[in-house]
């Protein structure tokens, strides 16, 4: 009674022929990750140790180590991060809890989505026009750290929003029937049931803020400059410095003859850090999913 | 949070009142960081843009010599059709994987391999886009020379392949989130009357979720038009009217980026790199309303 007809058969056929089509297709992404960290690895194994990591580059470059471009990218990050952090969590405190659905919160959301898809080059402009000239900045630290801000503020938003979105009405609903206000309701009672979301985004944001070449190229970043080796504090935000993004795009592209295996080298660190910051996030998202209390 | 709307108390203490104003502040923020993007970048331009400028000549002439000595001429013709050729090149490639991994992950994967997946998709994701140049300058570089038996592998492919990967994530996870919001029930409906996962895939989830793909698709080629430092770095860097995949192109984002440290302030070039910047922000602008406008359509249905 229920034997295959040739259109069954047919429709069988393609489910299978489509489901590892689509299979392949997802499992081939994974193959440029892979194939990108065990290429970087392998060329700079040989020149990966702690003397690259805390030596300043030498020889125009050509050799020596990272240490002057990777404590500028940690400068570059924590500023932009004191910057960001705060107006992005409020921005999106504002919009989940103080906004009403009218046209203009429309357009503060359009706002934030338009935010984020402005090229990082347009956004280096920006900065050049306003934090270099305008403000009379200069370029420096704080100018480059002012443009990522800006460039990764909708980062913050949006996780900031989704963690927020998660705390369920109810708790807001207890806590205002005991009399609270508004402001002692989100303080006491929103941020603190969600304050892993908000860690996850705070914790992009320094994944997004460390890799950015555009945007620091012309505000505050700088091909070379000569700091103490071991002195955390070593540079002065109202100077420029040198970053990991730009120092690899310099290296690789702009000085003949570096060392075999520098530039790579220069590249794992700076997608180490990344994914290392990225995987961090995941951890605890997570973490945070398996002790959800409700 | 409409439903429920808390009055606002009628005394608030004076610190409250600072704290809400700070909120309210930091909520406009967004708005006027747009307005004040276009605003700078506009106002560095401006000078050139509307006292020296030949706008047709700007948008249509394929000659860019802003340091020819006796003759400057300003034409981004070759530079727009450098990002716009890189882009479609790459969205050839990154729909069908982009769209065809969102479908498998939404509906196909067991929640298991759908976790790992999304995370190996938001690791590609993190990828620093010196690091995506840096790779086509090197390992793809040497690929294409050796696959096509090309001279030099900078090429539009090389830079598509890049920007390819760099907009897969984004079009994956909008478009997951598109298939994500197809109620249940089509899906029960289909399934009840017989079809296949593939057939409610292609003949109910891909109709009813159009919008959202279509979105999906728009803000990874807004992502692959605004990305400069890839192609900066894998595209060969030379004004051409691309004739080929395998063609030496420059693109717009890529002309600031290079030229921007060598022009002293106030120059007409220097502004007129500062309108290259009004003219992406205005197209990426557009690309992201539209994109938007597809999506709150959904949600009006």
């Amino acid at each position: 009674m229920f034997t295959e007809t040739p259109i069954d058969r047919r429709k069988r056929l393609t489910e299978n022929v489509m489901r590892i089509f689509l299979l392949v297709v997802t499992t081939v992404m994974i193959i440029p990750l892979l194939l990108i960290i065990g290429y970087l690895l392998y060329k700079a194994i040989p020149i990966l140790s702690f003397e690259f990591l805390f030596s300043n580059p030498r020889d125009n470059m050509r050799a020596g180590g990272i240490w002057a471009p990777f404590l500028g990218t940690i400068y570059l990050v924590v500023v932009s991060l004191l910057v960001s952090a705060p107006i992005g969590v409020f921005a999106a405190v504002y919009l989940n809890e103080y906004a009403r659905e009218n046209w203009f919160t429309r357009i503060t959301n359009l706002a934030v989505v338009n935010l984020a898809g402005v090229p990082s080059i347009v956004h280096a402009l920006f900065g050049v026009g306003a934090f270099v000239l305008f403000a009379g900045l200069g370029e420096s630290i704080l100018a480059a750290s002012l443009t990522l801000a800006i460039m990764t503020l909708p980062v913050i938003i949006a996780s900031t929003t989704e963690a927020l979105k998660a705390v369920p009405m109810a708790f807001r609903e207890a806590c205002w029937n005991l009399g609270a206000t508004r402001w002692q309701t989100i303080r006491r009672i929103v941020i603190p049931n969600s304050i892993s979301g908000i860690l996850t985004g705070v914790i992009l944001q320094v994944s997004r803020a460390a890799g950015e070449t555009a945007p620091i190229m012309f505000t505050g970043a700088v091909f070379y400059k000569a700091i103490a080796e071991g002195n955390l504090f070593a540079y002065n935000i109202t100077e420029q410095c040198m970053a990991l993004s730009l120092h690899l795009f310099t290296i690789s592209t702009q000085v003949p003859d570096v060392t075999e295996g520098t530039p790579h080298g220069t590249a794992i660190v700076l997608v180490g850090s990344v994914l290392l910051v990225n995987a961090a996030a995941i951890v605890l998202r997570v973490y945070l999913r398996t002790r959800k209390k409700w | 949070m409409n439903i429920l709307r808390k009055k606002s108390t009628a005394n608030l203490p004076f610190s409250e009142t600072v704290i809400e104003l700070f909120i309210r502040l930091c909520g406009f923020s967004c708005i006027i960081f747009v307005f004040g993007i276009f605003f700078f970048v506009f106002r560095e331009g401006a000078g050139f843009l509307f006292n020296g400028l030949d706008i047709g000549q700007f948008l249509t002439s394929p000659e860019w010599y802003p340091t020819s000595l006796n003759n400057k001429r300003y034409g981004t013709f070759a530079l727009i059709l450098g990002t716009f050729s890189v882009t479609a090149l790459a969205m050839c490639m990154a729909v069908p994987f982009g769209l065809g991994a969102a479908i498998f992950v939404s509906e196909f994967c067991s929640p298991k391999l759908r976790e790992t997946f999304k995370i190996v998709i938001e690791l590609l994701a993190a990828i620093p886009s010196v690091v995506w140049g840096f790779i086509g300058l090197t390992l793809m570089n040497q690929l294409i020379i050796q696959v096509f038996n090309a001279p030099i592998g900078l090429t539009m492919l090389n830079g598509s392949i890049m920007l390819a990967l760099m907009s897969v994530p984004i079009i994956v996870s909008i478009a997951e989130d598109a298939l994500k919001a197809v109620p249940d029930s089509y899906r029960e409906a289909a399934e009840a009357l017989g079809a296949t996962r593939w057939q409610v895939v292609y003949r109910v989830l891909l109709p009813a979720a159009k919008n959202g793909l279509l979105a999906a698709v728009l803000l990874g080629a807004a992502r692959s038009i605004g990305e400069t430092m890839a192609v900066l770095m894998a595209t060969g860097h030379s004004v051409n009217i691309p004739s080929g995949p395998l063609s030496w192109i420059r693109t717009l984002t890529a002309t600031i980026a290079a030229e921007l440290g060598e022009v002293a302030r106030g120059d007409e070039h220097y502004q007129v790199l500062f309108i290259i910047g009004i003219l992406l922000f205005t197209i990426t602008f557009v690309v992201n309303l539209i994109a938007d406008l597809v999506i709150k359509g959904i949600r009006q249905e």
